[in-house]
């Protein structure tokens, strides 16, 4: 088991004619059962043609009615993005990952509202996307650094969490599923969303729970956390260092109005019982020490 | 993305807000000239700086005569305006903005965000007009009235109504209270805005609705559809440094240290800095040379960093994903050669291709201090930077 996705799950890439897209792709196909999962690309206009053998479709309709992919990856440039994501929730599809950084927040408001009452999932945009090790892996994390395992991964960042994952797997941890939920403001599935996953899944023991200045995501996910999650769970907050009023890279990592300080955020997180590590070199000892192994 | 308050109530205007009459100023010469063109007894001289509190620094001033706004304005051009979102250098006034005096009745806050849990844009608004709403917000929440927008109806006229009365504006106003709150609403969504504060929102004596304050911040990312608005951009309120960092992509925050970073990646280099004072170090910046560092890039990164005097160390730390090792290893070491870097430098490597990359670094003859994981990093650069 896992969550959200696993070795049988058919993915289709919209936006894989594009650079960025073909490279990631053919990482992910070549990647444990990818050659399995992989079965679509989506590009209008281009439909007839293939890319590593895998079949390019106009639409998103049209590529799950011919493949049975019921999941999205997503690489189309930020001024296109979001109407991408809403062909996919339009085409009834399960979950949508969505990669791209530097979408419009007035153009993911649109989106999200246009999601109200709709089935299909979104995780991201501007995130690594999600991996199931020896299983699966959409998005553009390194696959070799994984191992599988029994912790759940869950995180606003890229190659942050490629840290937390790398120290895992050097003390032998191995990961359930690690879900990068992105960085911008207005997202898809949040931490605590994630969370609800992570302890309903059987083959995941604790979580590392990865956040960072802005908005109030970890603090909501820590509250639930406190009443409800039956398993540990590590948390690490970015941005201790980061000063107020500005962007810390992330369009979503900001600390505004007197909200979102990292240092808030830990409090809450420790108050609901989340074992927090304040250095970033300790998540995964943090995580050895808790499970006494 | 943000601009000049002048700029803001232009666009406010455009978007059939009130605001004073006015007009913005180079030189006291200009000043003069715009106060004679406005007429009437009183006028306000206000310095056009980015940052806010500029009336407690000093930067906005009355003026009873045409030759006092001529006097006031030669105090505040020129100036170093310090307040409480500036540094303690202060910023350079280079523009005013000369505007028709007003006698205020009362004075109300509205403003308008994001709202990150509830995906939608908030108005906030509240009677203690001309303070900052975080302090009302902590003393007197509930003085702070919020109307969450639905983006599909948008705002509708019994909210501004019902939320025009909580504030205390009376019902006179109320078609005025709507052209405002629908203006700035319009302006928020049209121009891609993340944030619009009117602050405050007057009652003159004669119950008029006017802007007398405005504040508006733009998405960045939506930059590419508003040429209008990159035209407002004034780069003389910018850190040098960071207006160099966006030419080449590249995400750079000065802060107060002398530890120089360079990592890839937002969470990362958060991370980074944090781990760097949690080792007794303070970060000097905030970089983020995102997923596709090029040489070049990584050489602008190097010498972005030592245009900092304080500079004494620099840390790299980059967890190579797509990024390869190899990739960046050469790019720091033809850096490094490139901008005869004096100051210690400590490179962590993790992920793709390490191996490859460590052995450049080794075989580079240049005197790079390798560190294994990032606390061994950490404490390496702080140590450097102490020079021990």
């Amino acid at each position: 088991m896992s969550i959200l996705i696993n070795k049988d799950t058919k993915v289709m890439t919209q936006g894989m004619t594009g650079k960025v897209g073909q490279f990631h792709t053919l990482h992910c196909k070549n990647y444990a059962n990818g050659a399995n999962c992989f079965v679509a690309g989506v590009t209008p206009g281009k439909a007839g043609q293939s890319y590593e053998g895998i079949p390019i479709f106009n639409s998103v309709m049209e590529a799950s009615a011919q493949t049975g992919a019921t999941v999205s990856v997503i690489y189309v440039p930020p001024p296109y993005a979001a109407a991408a994501i809403d062909e996919a929730v339009e085409a009834g599809l399960e979950l949508v990952i969505c990669i791209t950084e530097g979408i419009p927040v007035h153009d993911m408001l649109r989106t999200r509202y246009k999601m109200q009452g709709k089935k299909t999932l979104l995780i991201g945009p501007n995130c690594p996307g999600l991996i199931t090790p020896d299983e699966i892996k959409i998005g553009i994390m390194p696959g070799h650094i994984h191992r599988k395992g029994r912790i759940g991964v869950v995180s606003r960042s890229g190659t942050l969490t490629y840290e937390a994952v790398w120290q895992l797997t050097e003390l032998g941890f191995g990961q359930s599923s690690c879900v990068g939920i992105g960085g911008d403001p207005i997202n898809g599935m949040k931490h605590l969303s994630i969370m609800k996953l992570f302890n309903d899944d059987p083959e995941t023991d604790a979580v590392v729970m990865v956040g960072e200045i802005g908005g109030s995501d970890e603090e909501e996910c820590a509250r639930w956390i406190k009443s409800n999650m039956q398993k540990p769970v590590v948390g690490f907050i970015a941005g201790i260092t980061a000063p107020p009023g500005k962007r810390m890279g992330h369009a979503g990592a900001i600390i505004s109005g007197g909200q979102g300080g990292a240092e808030d955020k830990l409090a809450v997180m420790e108050e609901c019982g989340i074992h927090i590590t304040r250095n970033p070199a300790e998540m995964g000892k943090m995580m050895k020490h808790i499970l006494k192994v | 993305m943000k601009i000049h308050e002048y700029q803001a109530k232009e666009i406010l205007r455009q978007y059939g807000v009130p605001t004073p009459s006015g007009s913005v100023c180079f030189s006291v010469d200009e000043a003069i000239a715009v106060a004679q063109q406005l007429g009437g007894s009183a006028w306000v001289v206000k310095a056009q700086i980015h940052a806010g509190g500029r009336g407690q620094g000093g930067g906005v001033k009355v003026a009873n005569s045409v030759q006092d706004v001529g006097t006031h304005a030669g105090k505040i051009l020129g100036m170093q305006l310090v307040t409480h979102q500036t540094n303690a250098d202060g910023q350079l006034v280079r523009r005013l903005l000369i505007e028709e005096g007003v006698q205020i009745a009362k004075e109300y806050y509205v403003g308008m965000v994001i709202d990150r849990s509830k995906q939608c844009v908030v108005l906030i608004a509240s009677s203690e007009g001309g303070m900052e709403i975080e302090a009302v917000a902590t003393h007197s929440p509930e003085k702070i009235h919020k109307v969450w927008i639905n983006p599909s109806s948008g705002l509708i006229d019994a909210e501004v109504d019902a939320v025009a009365r909580q504030i205390g504006i009376p019902d006179a106003a109320l078609a005025q209270a709507r052209a405002c709150l629908h203006g700035l609403y319009r302006a928020f969504v049209e121009k891609d805005v993340m944030l619009a504060e009117i602050n405050p929102l007057v009652l003159t004596v004669d119950q008029n609705l006017l802007a007398l304050d405005a504040k508006i911040n733009f998405d960045s990312n939506a930059l590419f559809r508003h040429p209008e608005i990159v035209a407002l951009r004034d780069l003389d309120e910018e850190n040098p440094a960071e207006v160099e960092a966006s030419k080449f992509d590249l995400s750079y925050i000065s802060l107060d240290g002398n530890i120089g970073c360079l990592v890839n990646g937002a969470g990362l280099a958060m991370a980074t800095m944090d781990i760097i004072k949690l080792y007794g170090g303070m970060p000097a910046n905030f970089l983020d040379v995102g997923g596709g560092a090029s040489k070049e890039k990584v050489t602008e990164a190097f010498k972005l960093m030592l245009r900092n005097p304080n500079l004494r160390a620099i840390l790299v730390n980059i967890f190579g994903g797509i990024m390869k090792c190899d990739v960046i290893a050469e790019g720091v070491v033809a850096a490094a050669r490139e901008v005869h870097l004096k100051v210690p430098l400590v490179v962590r490597l993790e992920g793709t291709n390490v191996d490859l990359g460590k052995k450049i670094l080794a075989e580079s003859g240049l005197p790079i201090i390798s560190a294994g994981d990032m606390a061994d990093a950490a404490a390496k650069v702080v140590a450097a930077a102490k020079g021990e």
